[in-house]
């Protein structure tokens, strides 16, 4: 009985050579769309902006603190990553686009600026949001910081065109 | 009450949340993200809103009845709640919010207390709105397919 199971879920776990090309497809259009790391405390605005990027076909990763952007980003433990080819691949991520809060627990907005321009991934373009108006001695330290750009939350549609404007600036030159 | 009517009632019913000063524009945009992949995104980022709203209250209500008041923690705390109710459109609960954050910068605890009273008020007075709302979109709905 449980031999039979088992080659049950050998045949179930592979595709049929259609599915195989579909999957093949989808993979390939996600390496073409641009990849958005989202980092928030508010699980609102995570959702909130994760809509809004997807609206214009990005490709969204959410997460909610500093802390859990610097381990996707394998900058947790101080040790840099394994360089490779492109500037916005690393740890078998491609990420174009950083956005983050200014204002989380633990590892702020700025923390996490800081970390990101000091590690491999420098070169790829990071926006800070909060959701209210800081003083412009803050928004400045964050552009000094290497921050692209400082937004206002709550981010709009009409937003999209400076998200986008980063983004193909992040393209590699030729 | 035909289609049409109750579409009538419905844009009303809107469209008196803002003249009210309910909501704000944010809340357009909120509408303007729900498309055929998300046909609920509004009314699901509305209850999200008001799960976490619910969990931050509490939170509040905890740290405004300790000794001595803890000023910085409120206002951490109210600074979430700001920014949750702002990025919905929830235009009086905001500016309650606020208030509130201007008596706990100058460290007046009794005001506080008062302010947060008004903050629950609006809170409530909102959710019933919107739940009735969202409730006759659903109940159109349904007469459109009939």
């Amino acid at each position: 009985m449980e031999l039979m199971k088992s080659e049950n879920i050998v045949q179930d776990r592979q595709p049929q050579p259609q599915e195989e090309e579909e999957i093949m497809q989808q993979e390939e259009e996600e390496e073409q769309r641009f990849h958005v790391l989202a980092v928030d405390d508010s699980v609102i605005d995570r959702k909130l902006l994760e809509k809004l990027l997807k609206a214009s076909s990005y490709q969204v990763t959410c997460v909610e603190s500093g802390e859990k952007a610097l381990e996707y980003l394998g900058l947790l433990h101080h040790s840099s990553p394994a360089s490779s080819s492109s500037q916005h691949h690393h740890q078998g991520h491609k990420v174009n686009l950083i956005m983050t809060d200014f204002s989380m627990p633990g590892t702020s907005g700025y923390d996490l600026l800081k970390r990101i321009k000091g590690s491999s991934w420098k070169d790829v373009p990071v926006v800070v949001m909060s959701s209210e108006n800081v003083p412009s001695r803050i928004s400045i330290r964050c552009l000094e910081g290497g921050a692209e750009e400082f937004m206002l939350k709550p981010l709009q549609l009409s937003d999209l065109h400076k998200i986008q404007a980063h983004l193909l600036k992040s393209l590699p030159h030729s | 009450m035909d289609r049409y009517g109750m579409q009538n009632q419905i844009a009303c019913i809107r469209r008196s949340l803002f003249d009210q000063g309910y909501l704000d524009e944010q809340f357009i945009q909120l509408e303007e993200l729900q498309d055929d992949a998300n046909p609920n995104f509004v009314q699901e980022i509305v209850t999200l809103f008001y799960t976490d709203s619910t969990r931050l209250i509490q939170n509040i209500e905890l740290t405004l009845t300790s000794r001595p008041t803890n000023f910085s923690k409120l206002d951490d705390y109210m600074h979430q709640f700001k920014g949750s109710s702002s990025s919905i459109g929830a235009k009086k609960v905001t500016s309650e919010c606020a208030v509130f954050r201007q008596y706990c910068a100058a460290g007046n605890a009794e005001a506080c207390i008062r302010s947060f009273q008004h903050i629950k008020q609006e809170h409530a007075i909102l959710r019933k709105k919107l739940e009735f709302y969202f409730q006759m979109m659903g109940q159109a709905a349904v007469a459109q397919t009939t």
